[in-house]
Formats: C-alpha cells, structure tokens, sequence
C-alpha cells in the first residue's frame, strides 16, 4: 500500500532544517540536508522524547536540542557510543513537493 | 596497483594505537602486518594494576582482540618475537623464521623491566611486573605463598605491592631512597603516603640495599650493588654512589624547560645490568632476601619493580642510531626513513617516555607521517604523576622539591590528611605535589604547562579552583575515596561507579571520551575535576588533560579558534560554507558545536555583511524563546532595568490569559516569564505582548539587574536604576560568545549582587567603580576591580569597550571569566583602562555592530521564517484512510 502524503513544498523547508508535521499519532520530523535529501523521523528523540525537529542537522545526522544526542537521519538510530532508536519513515521528492509514507516505520 | 606494505614490530599499546589512528586516516593504503611477542592481543598495560588487585580480569582489559585485527585486514603473528630486521632486503624475521617484507615498519617494541644483578636474581618466584605472563605468576603465587618483597617504592612498586597485599600476600615494599616515590613526591607527602599505606598492611624497609636473593640451593654472592626502586614513569638508574635523589638536576640535552624528573624520563646513564635469565632453570625457589647491613627478611615472592629500560636490542642489530631509545625526530622517524618508532622504546628530542599519554600523542603524529599526510609534528610532552589503584589521591608535577630562586606555598592539614605544596619561581609553577585532595591538579598543571603567570591568583591558589563556590557534588574533592553509588555529576545523575566501569570497559583515556560515555560533566562542567580525577585514579598518569593553550574549535577541524577568527577577516569570509572550504573542514555541514560558533565568528566580524544562518543556531536562538522540557517555550520580555508600568502589566496579564499560558513566574533576572507557550503561537504571543525580546534565551546580552539606587533608597549615592536602563537599552540585541549579565547597586551595599556579573557597576560617592567578570552560575567567580569612573558616559564607554573586547577576542562559549582567566587581568586593563584611544575604537564598534540590529520578536510577529513556527497538519482519518491528499490546514495566520 502506498500511502504517500503531500507535506509542502521543498523550498517550505530550509536547508539543514526541519518542518514539523502534526499527525493524529504523534508529531513527525520532516528534514532537509545541504544536499537536498529528505528525512522523516518521528519527532521525538530516542534519548527522552526531545523534539529532534529542533536540533541542528548536519550531513546525515540531527543533534538533539536537548541532551546532545546525535541521530542519524537516514536510519533513526543514535550515534555511538549512544544507543536507542527512533522512528523512521520514507520520505522523498517530487516535482518539488515533499512526500512522506507513514504506512509503515522502516 | 600492489599495496604498499607496514609491518609493526611489538603489539603493544602505542604500535597498535597507531594503527588505529592510521586506519582512521586512510584505511586502504597499506597491506599491515603486526607481530606481537605476546600470546594476547593488545590489552590496556596499565590495567595490569587492578587486574593485580583483583579488581578486573585479564578479559576486561583487552583493547584489540584477534578478531579486530582480522576485521582490519591485518594479518597478525602472535607469539612471535622478531630477532632481526634486514634494512637491505627489507623484511624482517622471527624467531620461528617468519618473514614479513616491508615498504614502511614501525617499531613499537617497547621497553624491558631492569632486574637487579644481585645472586639469586634468577630463581623462581624473582619476577618484574610488566605484563600478563608477570601478573598471572603474582597472582598464581599469592594463592600459594605468604611473603612478598617488592623491590622498589615507586609508582610500579607500590601498586604491584597494593596489588599482593589485596590478595592475602604479606608484602614488604624494600626502597634504596629514605622516602617512598623519591622520584614525584618530596618527604612530607612521601611520609603521607607511607602512612596510609601502612594503615592498608603494607610494610616498609626505607634505604635497605638488597644484597642477594636467597633459594634453596644458592651460591655465594658475587658483588653487591645499589639500585634505587622505581617503576615507570621514570627511569633513572641510581648510581652506585648516589645517596641521594637530585631532582633539580637539570638533565642533558633539553631545551630551556628543564624537564622535571617526573616528566617519564627514561635516562641518566645506567650500567646495564649483567645477562640475566628471567626463566630460571633451577627447580628451588627463593626463600628470604638478605641486605647489605646483614638483615634478612623471608620471600616467597620476590617482585623487581626497579625501573624500565627502553628495548632497543633489534634496532641497534640493525644499526639505527639508538641514545637511550631508538632515536626520532619530530615526526617520529628514525635514521632510516623508512623506519618509524613510538612508545616506550622511541627517544625523542632526548626522552623516552613512560606514560601512555605522550605515547598515544606520538602515535597520532606517526600515523599522520605514514597516511602520507605529513602535516603534524609531535613536539614532546610534559608529563604528571598519579597513583591509581590504591584509593589515595596523589598528584605530583614538575620540580616539586624547589630550590634556589624558587618559593614554595604549602598547605598541610594532618586532621583531614592534606598535603599540598606549590613550587613557584619567577610568578609561575614549576611544580607541585598535591596529597589527599587532588581536585586540583589539573589546575595547577594546566598553569605550569602554560606557564602562566600566577600574581594575581596567588592569593587564591592553594583554596583552589573547585573548591571556590563550585556547586553540584555536595563539595566533595577526593575523588579516590569516594563511594562507587556517589553521585559525581549532579546534572546528568553519573555516579562515581558508572565512569569507572566506563572506563575499564571501554577502554578510555581522555575527558571527552569520557563525557560521551557516561555524559559525566558533560552540561554544567562543575564536577570536571573530578570527573578528570576519576580518570586519573583509575588510568593514572596515562591521563593527561588537554592542552589549553591550542584549542582546535571541533573535531571537524584542527585550527584553532584563534586562527579561525582571524582568517575570517583577514581572508573576508563571509559565510559558513566559504570559513568551511577555506579550513577543508573534515565533515559536511559541520557540527552542533562548530555552526553555532562560526556563526558568531562571522557575525562579530562583519555585523552588517553578515546574514546571520538560523540553522546553524541552537534551537533558543532559532525560535527567540527558551524550550523546556516538554517541548514547548518560556517568553521573557524586556523590562528595562526591571522597571515596569501599569499598561505593561496588563498587557502581560492579557496575553497569559489569551492564549491560556499556564505559569508566569518572575526571573532572577527581574523580569517576567511566561512559561509553556506553545511554538505555534509565539508569533501570536509577541504580536500581542508589543514588547521587545528580552534576549533571555541566547548566548546574548540578558539582562541588567539594578537595585532601586539614590532616587527612592536612603543609603543609595548614585542613581542605579537610570545607569543600568541605560547600559541595557546600549547593549540591546547584542549577540556574544556567551550570555553577559551585568548589575548596577546604588551605593557599596550592592544589592544587586553586582560583584558576580559579567560587568559589575557599583556607586561610590565619587562615581562608579566597575567589576568585571565575575559569575553567580554553577561556580561562582567574584568579579575584579577594573577601574573607577566618574560619571555614566565614562561607565557606559568602559563597560562597552570591555563587552566588544570580550566579543571579539573569546572563544565562543567561553564566559568573561573563563575568557579573563586565560589573557589574564593584565591585558584587559591594558587595553581598557590604559590604551584610551583603544578603548574608544573598541566602543565604537560596538556601537557600530549594534546599530542596525532589529528586533527578532518584532520581525517574526510580522511573519519572518513563518515556517519556523507552522507545522503541517495531517488529518488522522486521512492517514488511516490512506487518501493520497493531506488535509492541508495552512500555515496559520
Ligand atoms: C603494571 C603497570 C602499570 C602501569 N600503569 C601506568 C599508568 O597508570 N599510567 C601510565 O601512563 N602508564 C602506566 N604504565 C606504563 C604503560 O603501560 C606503558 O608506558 C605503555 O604500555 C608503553 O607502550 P608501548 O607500546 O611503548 O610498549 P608495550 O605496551 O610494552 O608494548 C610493546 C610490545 O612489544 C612487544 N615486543 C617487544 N619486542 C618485540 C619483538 N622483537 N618482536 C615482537 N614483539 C615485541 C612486547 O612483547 C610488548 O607486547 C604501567 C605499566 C605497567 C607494567
Ligand atoms: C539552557 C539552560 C538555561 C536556561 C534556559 C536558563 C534560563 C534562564 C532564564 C530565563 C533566566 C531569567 C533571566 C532573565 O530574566 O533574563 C535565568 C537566570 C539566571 N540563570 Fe539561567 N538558564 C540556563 C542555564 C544557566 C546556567 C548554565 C547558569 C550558570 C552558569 C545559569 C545561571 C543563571 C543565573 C545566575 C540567573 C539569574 C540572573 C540574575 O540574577 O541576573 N543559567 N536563566
Ligand atoms: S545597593 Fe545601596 S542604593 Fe542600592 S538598594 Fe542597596 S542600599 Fe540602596
Ligand atoms: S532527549 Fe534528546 S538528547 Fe536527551
């Protein structure tokens, strides 16, 4: 099943930033990297809940604004030595516009 | 193309450090090969001491075991000792005829223990204590036997005697020296120590010479000889007429800091001791140990822990120029080109190195030279001392004995069991031995290696850096006795049990690696010290702390703050991407740590060209609001001088009420909080409020508390309040390295607590006097006097040119205090109370930074980075329903 989702329009979401996107289960982190790739994580860190949307993106990881904890964007996973895991979704662009699948966490 | 091919000789900590540091460089460019005389994989040598005592297993310490190397692509001959290195055809061979070729070898063979020549040196039961094969025979014997005698009170010595006695032995420690670790302590904290240790069991025979070990068939002496005890860290082998230890003893061969005897110094020119069997073949076993005044004491185990020799027999095979070491340069290359060496066995600029610290330094300059990058230079270390493993805190450092020309300040409290001497010469440390509390030894290590000059903070030397108003960790300083379910670092909740396991499991040596495992003095940095004396005590003198003075910004990159900054301008930078490719930044986008900074950098430099980059600002900054822990933000507006009317109070209390914001609460910087405030609607909030931002949540400019002053108080002389509105409105939307809190009290009562703000403003009768660079944080700093004014436009010009002093000259993160203390008190007045057309330049910049600086709340309230504050909305039925439309509720208004 495929159930991509239009969120917004690429350039609604700045480069090494994020858009929150509000579902009825919970937020989702919608982010864009200097190369243009698009991530979705559940908005919520693997450490204790800090909104990942509001950290600061780099390459292919996020820095969780609240206790520093760096997770990887493509997977969800902390970075060593932390460890924990997030939620990920698919996410891509077309024509763009940014999608997102949450019929299923990878 | 073939690869080229590194063989390693020795498999030990710094050959096999290298490595890892060369396979993080440039992983495929060598075919490696590593021989090892060990039957084990690379294990954590200095653990050997808790493994001793019981503490650990031989399995704890392991480093690299065999499968790390097969994961490597390291083909690796364990067991197997190299005997000879043909330069000409280049390959070297094995004591089993293994042969391996090489384009590039490294030796790291380490050093040998020096066994005594005495008769009965090579019984059974006569062991050094160097590694596994050494620790398995004590512990073997402890289970066996009852008497230990340890040959040799120094750092080795008494561990490897704390170790026996731990397990059962009854252990006699026997020193040449009339005091215990001669070589890092002086007399007071020998006896100190002594003390405890005896409280513990052990036993000692002071200035005894041992003149023959005795087994149970023995032959006659043949000649008696003296050796000093020692272990590593340094090796001096006393000299049969030495009586007594010289540590002032300039040693050959150094540039102008002459190397303090506890600077690892593997040297002074030693008799090598006769050829010696360490496996005897006799099947008796020592029984007593005589000495030369005729005493004679029972063993079962004897263990030599005398001092250690560089192992350089294979090089000198093969003709490399060997000094006490195999001889390198600053790139850690021997006379061979082709041929590296470090650890232990390497002498470099004149030393050998006992320490594991300045190993693991010139293993990271070594594999730079062999990723054929060639850009680092190791240029030596200076080294201290700590005892691990016995639960005495000790620290020794540099030339603690003084002497001629130099000083010393002592503190000693035999009720608490302190000890503390500083040597100082010339306004600067040169050494120290700190017993019983050593929280601030890396203080004071830190002041000797940068030689900083000590005037002004001598008054406050011996009560320490962590002792003054530090907060957190319930004043504890000793970090060796505590309690394993001690809470060490108040913020993140780390106890003292969990960074020990930490570092024994994971194998880690330094404050950083230490922070991101256990996130232990990782936020408020207050219990550092004794994070580092964790450290200390269970790595011992393989810990040392980082050097201050050459401060790379991140890991992204090598340069320094200071090289940044100024080629930002020098260079016209104008832009995160542009500082990035200019410095070949060493990870895309950078990191959390070094955007927010660069950021800065930028915007100081050119405050008008500058577009200031929101994503590379910590989330505070970002959305101009603090975010709490449940994710939603505090908005503290701006009250000058904390003096508020009627219509400001009612429009707060609207605003609250209207977006039903659940706590308001006043600050300790006199203003008011909103707290809880939805992101969505700050926009909204700061529409309504009409207020100005009051910067509460940035490394900015906060607030300036004043106390009522001379216009309502009847003790105030000078008009407080209309100072500090002024100074505020001055230094509104000021962006800094950190936050700057300032105060201004109407007289000397000082209710403002001016004295510990960033700047300080306190009436006097004839003016102002001004304070800077105190702090009321996690430790708190008095500020210091810098200069009396006259009249307000005097304090605004003073406390503007101190601010853009600060600005442009501190690193970022760095507070006033933390800045202050590292260009000292000196400079700052030097170039704001002295240099008077300086000081106008540096106001004026700052006037001129700030002049077109706008309101953040303002800009936002009227729809600037929108998208910051709106998220998208999907609707929950449409999700499930799985419709390939959102419901798209816009971006609210
Ligand atoms: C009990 C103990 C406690 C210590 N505590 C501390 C401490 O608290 N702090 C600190 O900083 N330092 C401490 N040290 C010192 C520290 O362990 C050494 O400085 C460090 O291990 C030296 O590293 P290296 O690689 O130069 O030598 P090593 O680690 O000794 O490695 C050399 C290796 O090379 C092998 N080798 C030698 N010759 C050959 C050959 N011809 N062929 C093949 N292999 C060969 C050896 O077998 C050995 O395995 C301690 C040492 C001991 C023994
Ligand atoms: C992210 C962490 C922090 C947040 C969100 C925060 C927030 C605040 C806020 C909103 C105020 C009110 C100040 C004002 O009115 O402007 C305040 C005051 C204060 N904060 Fe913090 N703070 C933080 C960290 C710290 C730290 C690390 C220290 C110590 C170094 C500190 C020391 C103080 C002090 C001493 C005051 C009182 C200021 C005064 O009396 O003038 N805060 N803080
Ligand atoms: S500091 Fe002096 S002037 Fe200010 S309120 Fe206190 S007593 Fe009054
Ligand atoms: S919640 Fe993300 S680091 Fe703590």
């Amino acid at each position: 099943m495929s159930e991509w989702m239009r969120v917004c329009p690429l350039e609604e979401i700045p480069k090494l930033g994020s858009r929150v996107v509000q579902t009825g289960n919970g937020d989702i982190a919608v982010f864009r990297n200097g190369a243009d790739a698009i991530f979705a994580l559940r908005d919520q860190c693997p450490h204790k809940g800090g909104p990942l949307s509001q950290g600061i993106v780099s390459d292919r990881k996020v820095t969780c604004p609240l206790h520093g904890w760096a997770v990887q964007l493509d997977s969800g996973e902390a970075v060593a030595p932390d460890c924990g895991c997030t939620n990920r979704y698919r996410a891509r662009v077309d024509k763009g516009e940014v999608y997102i699948n949450l019929s299923e966490p990878k | 193309m073939k690869k080229a091919r590194l063989v390693v000789i020795g498999n030990g900590m710094a050959g096999v450090r290298a490595l890892e540091e060369l396979l993080k460089l440039a992983p495929d460019l060598y075919d490696i090969t590593v021989f090892g005389a060990e039957p084990h994989g690379n294990y954590n040598r200095i653990l050997l001491s808790p493994v001793l005592a019981g503490e650990m297993t031989i399995k704890d310490i392991m480093l690299n075991d065999v499968d790390w190397y097969a994961q490597n692509g390291i083909t690796l001959h364990l067991d197997k000792k190299v005997t000879q290195i043909d330069r000409v055809r280049r390959k070297v061979i094995a004591a089993d005829g293994t042969e391996a070729a090489y384009d590039r070898l490294l030796l790291a063979t380490g050093s040998n223990p020096v066994m005594l020549p005495v008769p009965g040196g090579d019984l059974p039961g006569v062991v050094a204590y160097r590694d596994i094969k050494d620790t398995d025979e004590m512990i073997e014997a402890a289970s066996h036997y009852r008497h230990a005698v340890v040959i040799g009170g120094g750092l080795l010595g008494l561990e490897a005697a704390n170790g026996l006695r731990l397990r059962g032995m009854d252990v006699t420690v026997v020193h040449l020296m009339p005091w215990l670790m001669e070589r890092q302590l002086d007399r007071a904290a020998a006896g100190l120590l002594q003390q405890s240790l005896e409280a513990k069991g052990l036993k000692f025979l002071l200035e005894k010479q041992t003149e023959q070990i005795i087994g149970t068939s023995m032959l006659p002496p043949l000649q008696g000889e003296g050796w000093g005890g020692d272990g590593f860290g340094a090796v001096d082998l006393p000299h049969p007429h030495r009586t007594h230890p010289h540590p002032n003893l300039p040693p050959e061969g150094e540039g102008t800091i002459a190397p303090p005897p506890s600077r690892g110094r593997l040297g002074g020119g030693w008799v090598d001791s006769l050829p010696h069997e360490r496996e005897g073949a006799r099947s008796s076993r020592v029984t007593s140990i005589r000495f030369k005044d005729g005493t004679e004491i029972p063993a079962d185990l004897v263990v030599m822990a005398v001092g250690i020799r560089p192992n350089t027999g294979l090089a000198e095979a093969a003709g490399l120029h060997c000094s006490r070491g195999v001889v390198v340069d600053d790139t850690m290359q021997t006379y061979d080109p082709r041929i590296y060496a470090v650890g232990e066995c390497a002498s470099h600029r004149g030393i050998a190195y006992g320490l594991v610290a300045p190993l693991f330094e010139q293993a990271r300059v070594c594999a730079n030279h062999l990723a054929q990058l060639g850009i680092s230079r190791y240029t030596g270390s200076v080294t201290s001392t700590k005892l691990k493993v016995t639960g005495i805190d000790l620290f020794s450092a540099g030339d603690f004995m003084g002497g001629e020309g130099s000083e010393e300040i002592v503190l000693s409290d035999s009720f608490r069991g302190v000890y503390k001497k500083l040597v100082v010469k010339d306004d600067k440390i040169v050494g120290g031995v700190l017993y019983g509390d050593t929280a601030d030894g890396s203080w004071y290590f830190q002041l000797l290696r940068d030689g900083q000059n000590i005037r002004e903070l001598r008054d406050r030397l011996m009560s320490g850096q962590s002792h003054l108003g530090n907060s957190g960790h319930q004043g504890r300083s000793n970090a060796a006795s505590m309690p394993d379910d001690m809470e060490v670092c108040g913020c993140n909740g780390v106890c003292k049990g969990t960074i020990v396991k930490a570092i024994k499991e994971k194998g880690l040596f330094t404050l950083e690696e230490v922070r991101k495992h256990t996130k232990a003095s990782s936020s408020c940095g207050s219990c550092t010290g004794l994070v580092e004396q964790i450290l200390a005590s269970t790595v011992g003198g393989a810990y040392q702390p980082a050097d201050a003075g050459r401060k790379p910004l991140c890991g992204c990159t090598d340069y320094t703050h200071e090289e940044i900054r100024k080629a930002i301008i020098e260079r016209k930078l104008k832009s995160i991407p542009e500082a990035m490719s200019f410095f070949e930044w060493r990870n895309v986008d950078g990191c959390a740590f070094c955007r927010p900074a660069l950021n800065y950098y930028l915007l100081c430099a050119w405050p008008h060209d500058y577009r200031d980059d929101p994503q590379s600002r910590f989330i505070n900054e970002r959305a101009h609001a603090n975010i709490q822990k449940d994710g939603t933000y505090s908005v503290v507006p701006r009250i000058y001088g904390g003096v508020t009317t009627p219509a400001q109070l009612r429009r707060i209390a609207e605003v609250a009420e209207k977006y039903a914001i659940p706590a308001l609460r006043c600050t300790g910087g006199q203003r008011i909080n909103l707290l809880g405030v939805k992101k969505e609607n700050l926009p909204k909030v700061w529409a309504d409020l009409d207020m100005p931002s009051g910067y509460a949540y940035g490394k900015s400019i906060r607030t300036v508390k004043t106390c009522v002053g001379s216009e309502w108080c009847r003790f105030g002389v000078q008009d407080s309040t209309n100072m500090g509105i002024a100074l505020e409105r001055a230094l509104d939307r000021m962006w800094a390295p950190h936050k700057v809190k300032l105060a201004v009290s109407g007289c000397p009562r000082n209710c403002a607590e001016a004295t510990i703000k960033d700047i300080g403003i306190v009436g006097v009768e004839s003016g102002w006097e001004i304070y800077v660079a105190g702090n009321g944080g996690i430790k708190a700093e008095v500020a210091l006097f810098l200069v009396k004014a006259k009249s307000a436009e005097e304090v605004m010009e003073y406390a503007g040119a101190f601010i853009q002093l600060y600005r442009e000259e501190a690193r970022y993160l760095d507070r006033t205090v933390h800045w202050v203390q590292r260009a000292g008190m000196g400079y700052v007045k030097q170039r704001i109370v002295e240099d008077s057309a300086g000081r106008k330049a540096l106001y004026e910049r700052l006037k001129d930074a700030l002049r077109d600086e706008k309101d953040p709340w303002r800009e936002r309230a009227h729809g600037f980075e929108a998208q910051e504050f709106a998220p998208v909305r999907f609707n929950r039925n449409n999700i499930q329903g799985g419709s390939h439309e959102r419901v798209d509720e816009g971006v609210p208004a």
